[in-house]
């Protein structure tokens, strides 16, 4: 049975730089628990037979072929951005470092 | 906080060092990854996008054809295993310049696996494993807003110019590269440069390090010397990342300044932390950066829009018929061809200029001067100014050009010096810069003969040894007529001058 501690999904949060409090780990840990009990029943289906899908479809080899299509404008492009400057999409503050 | 560093020499002493090389190419194919917006550096901000390459919802990314066939071609060219079947993953993670909050790459399943590149050190060969030649996308541009120094740290927001993002990839990484002791640094510059001479010759990048179409990560590791008589541990130590060394040369100075970093944080009993580091241009060296994330923290899964790749062999072994011969062969030919020593081979190749060459002799001039031309004069431009030598500013065929005028007698290798400068400063061609610089050899012999007379009027004592045969000291001679002609004369016409004068 998979279990997620409480440190993992403190972990988790960090990664996804989102702000939970010790009240919140608490709530959430064995939520979550929940969620992964659920999942775990289906491996009780799979026998060693079935190897994992991540593509339901047996296609192979779509490709496309290296030709310009049109673009959006940039006016377009900006239209559902909350903050524009210099035709560029403005985002928060970033924490933490360069990716 | 200052760091301790270790001279290099004394590195070597207690510490054997591991290198990894991680290299970023990006295809100079028509289009995007998985999108039709062009593949084009320079436009203006957020011109080259569409909801696929924004993230919008709904949107659909397809396979570039082109960019699997590039990157084939790379993975045969670094005698790798093409893969028979293998899958696109998503790499999350949480920044903004990727829009999708993932990073389309390839994870345990990549294209290309299991090759091997032969670089070339001051004459000895080093077999640097190939790991994985694996194809991803690009990421958007982000600008930091608010801090002194453009830095991330103390801005108050970044602004993202998504024309980047989704610009087909292809990530080479090395397997550990262990023996090299202090030619460390000279191999990880070797394998760049080698790597960047194969990209060219394929034809699938333009592979400009300035302009980050090839970019490299430095890792490096110093592992302690076995002591005497025990048998050799081959446990590596803990690595640091170097992000995006943007030339040969700073591979070189990131290598260098990593090795003595290290060694001093090791011997003070301190450990070194699995982190990324920033190189610094100026001072060649590197800062701190981020903790590493572990490779489970981007939450790989193969990517479920993107269907699996399986090359057909019969197209592998067609792209294999479309490779360029390999470097070392073709090394060989063209040494045959120009007739060079193994010494002019090997600096010429370290210096980066073997295509350069090929293409001046191409453009009419002799193997030896197009040699001459661009490991001096037109190295030392790029050395000055931090440039590679393909980014200097002067075309092969600018070069045979400059040749021809030199043999032809039009200028001498001084005045051609100053045609380079001005093509450096884009006044035109060779022959229109000789024109509006007033550069050309003074041919009026009228003009030759009256400053040689001046010359011999000025020295007597000199005109009466060449008189009494001491033909030597002509050249005190010639040098008071080239002064005289501000350099603008032929040496040899000058010197015949004088001798019959003085016969």
């Amino acid at each position: 049975m998979p279990e997620i501690t409480r440190d993992e999904v403190a972990h988790l949060a960090d990664l996804a730089r989102i702000d939970l409090d010790d009240a919140e780990l608490d709530h959430l840990a064995p939520q979550l628990n929940v969620i992964l009990d659920s999942v775990a029943s289906i491996q009780g289906v799979a026998g060693d037979d079935v190897i994992p899908t991540s593509h339901p479809l047996p296609l192979t080899n779509v490709f496309r072929d290296d030709v310009v299509r049109p673009c959006l404008t940039p006016e377009q492009a900006l239209s559902g951005a909350p903050a524009v400057e210099e035709q560029r999409f403005s985002v928060p503050r970033i924490l933490g470092d360069e990716q | 906080m200052t760091d301790t560093l270790v001279p290099f020499e004394d590195v070597l002493k207690d510490f054997d060092p591991a290198l990894g090389l991680e290299v970023h190419v990006e295809l100079n194919t028509a289009t995007k990854m998985f999108c039709g917006c062009p593949n084009e550096f320079g436009a203006e901000p957020n011109s080259q996008v569409c909801p696929t390459c924004l993230g919008l919802p709904g949107a659909m990314p397809v396979v570039n054809g082109k960019a699997v066939e590039s990157a084939i071609r790379i993975g045969l060219a670094l005698n790798c295993t093409i893969a028979e079947w293998c899958r696109f993953a998503r790499k999350n993670y949480f920044y903004p310049d990727m829009p999708k909050n993932f990073q389309t790459s390839q994870y345990d399943e990549p294209i290309a696996f299991d090759g091997y590149l032969d670089v070339e050190v001051e004459g000895e060969t080093f077999r640097i494993e190939i790991e994985r030649a694996h194809m991803e996308e690009d990421t958007g541009k982000t600008t930091h807003i608010g801090g002194a120094t453009g830095r991330i740290h103390g801005a108050d927001h970044s602004l993202v110019d998504y024309n980047r993002a989704g610009i087909p990839l292809i990530e080479i990484v090395t397997k550990p590269i262990t023996g090299t002791g202090a030619k460390a640094p000279l191999v990880a510059r070797a394998y760049v440069a080698a790597l960047r001479e194969l990209i060219l010759a394929l034809g699938v990048s333009d592979a400009r390090m300035e302009q980050g179409s090839m970019r490299c990560d430095v890792n490096l590791s110093l592992a302690p010397k076995p002591s005497s008589g025990e048998p050799g541990e081959t446990k590596l130590g803990t690595r640091t990342e170097t992000k995006n060394v943007n030339s040969l040369r700073s591979v070189e100075r990131a290598v260098r300044f990593e090795m003595s970093r290290h060694a001093g944080v090791l011997l003070s009993g301190a450990k070194i932390l699995q982190e990324t580091r920033h190189f610094h241009e100026d001072t060649g060296t590197t800062s701190a950066g981020r903790e590493k994330s572990d490779a489970e923290d981007y939450r790989y899964f193969p990517e479920p829009d993107l269907v699996p790749i399986a090359p057909a062999r019969e197209w592998v072994e067609e792209l294999r018929g479309t490779l360029p011969e390999p470097p070392s062969e073709r090394r060989a030919r063209l040494q045959g061809e120009w007739g060079f020593s193994d010494l002019e081979m090997r600096d010429a190749a370290a210096a980066g200029a073997l295509s350069l060459i090929e293409e001046t002799v191409a453009a009419g001039a002799a193997p030896q001067a197009a040699r001459k031309w661009w490991l001096s004069e037109l190295a030392r431009r790029a050395n000055d100014t931090g440039v590679e030598l393909t980014d200097v500013g002067v075309t092969p065929a600018q070069v045979a050009e400059v040749q021809k005028l030199v043999e032809a007698g039009t200028v001498n290798d001084k005045l051609a010096r100053q045609v380079f400068e001005g093509l450096y400063a884009g006044e035109g061609s060779p022959a229109e810069i000789v024109a509006a610089r007033g550069l050309a050899v003074v041919s009026d012999e009228g003009a030759l003969s009256a400053a040689v007379d001046n010359a011999i009027a000025a020295n007597p004592d000199v005109a009466d040894k060449i008189r009494d045969g001491k033909v030597a000291a002509a050249g005190a001679l010639i040098g008071a007529v080239m002064k005289e002609m501000r350099g603008q004369a032929d040496a040899g016409r000058v010197r015949e001058l004088i001798l019959e004068k003085l016969a």
